[in-house]
């Protein structure tokens, strides 16, 4: 690395980065957007709205993948600018890594349990 | 880093590494928290998983259906929320440089904090008195983990609150304590987004079950 790039890079450093702030109107969206995403949740489970439950499991999942969003962007300031866009790098990788173990997990576990010998005629083996 | 190449006299190449350029104290606090945020993500997916594996192995013992009380886990659920709003008051109070205020939303967000331990303990004190003890099923063994480890990181983060309210005190708003209460606010937006999961994936998808 030549001193021109070098300074170049300190410089980066200095007036860039840093943690984004939010404003009172922005936490208060945040917060807005949070309440009405937990309530219809628990609304449809409490009041069985829904015609089926696959449905109300599916909307409820939607729901909450939704909230996530709105708390990373509302309350974590999540942005691709800050760190020098390097937090966003790391949530994207545990992202990947988050849903790799997720379904993989389930997936295996999922296949395993149906295809496991039932215990009456794993008794009856002996 | 750089390394320099300086030949001597001799003709030898001497090696050595260039100093870095000063950083101000804390410059890279934030990143490095956001790692350590991200790393905890990845215990909480292990537990999640865990959960979503065994969450349906009652061993003929009690289901979620029959130990859960929706109505609770939404006041629950409203209290985490409302503490992270006050919280994001503490930080805007604190751009503001306002001492007092930014004292009293982080005790709010305290209370709050202690309200969501004290309704999660009670629950949990309800159904092993029930019967529904963590040996009970591989259900509730996973349902124990995964929801407690979540509870003794709300727990941690009232003991961080409490610490970093003593420090802004005695010394006030400092850039290091502004940093500290940024970390913390982090972590509670955190467990904020973690409990989406739990409501969502264990209280709720376990009474449609």
């Amino acid at each position: 690395m030549s001193t021109d790039t070098h300074a170049a890079h300190a410089d980066d450093h200095h007036h860039e980065g840093g943690h984004a702030h939010g404003t009172f109107s922005t936490y208060m969206l945040g917060f807005v957007l949070s309440v009405v995403l937990t309530a219809i949740p628990f609304w449809l489970v409490m009041s069985g709205t829904l015609p089926s439950k696959q449905i109300t499991a599916l909307v409820i999942m939607a729901f909450a993948v939704v909230q996530i969003v709105v708390h990373m962007i509302y309350f974590l300031h999540m942005n691709t600018t800050s760190e020098n866009g390097w937090s966003m790098m790391a949530l994207i990788f545990t992202i990947v890594m988050v849903v790799i173990a997720l379904s993989g997990s389930l997936w295996v576990m999922s296949h395993l349990n149906s295809n496991m010998m039932p215990v009456h005629q794993m008794t009856g083996m002996k | 880093m750089t390394v320099a190449i300086n030949p001597t006299q001799t003709g030898e190449p001497v090696f050595y590494l260039a100093d870095e350029h000063p950083h101000p104290e804390g410059w890279s606090t934030s990143l490095g928290f956001w790692i350590y945020l991200m790393s905890d993500c990845l215990i909480f997916a292990i537990l999640f998983a865990t959960f979503g594996v065994l969450g349906g192995n009652y061993a003929a013992g009690p289901a979620p259906k029959d130990l859960f009380d929706l109505n609770l886990v939404a006041v629950n659920t409203s209290m985490l929320l409302l503490s992270s709003i006050t919280y994001g008051f503490a930080m805007l109070t604190m751009q503001q440089n306002k001492i007092a205020q930014t004292q009293m939303w982080l005790a709010i967000t305290g209370l709050f904090g202690a309200a969501f331990i004290g309704i999660e303990l009670t629950e949990f004190a309800h159904m092993i008195h029930e019967g529904a003890t963590p040996q009970r099923s591989a259900f509730l063994s996973a349902f124990f983990t995964l929801v407690g480890t979540h509870g003794l990181h709300v727990s941690c983060g009232l003991i961080w609150l409490v610490t970093l309210m003593v420090q802004v005190q005695k010394f006030g708003l400092i850039e290091a304590n502004r940093r500290r209460l940024m970390c913390l606010s982090m972590f509670w937006h955190f467990l904020d987004v973690v409990w989406i999961g739990v409501f969502t994936f264990v209280y709720l998808l376990g009474v449609l079950r």
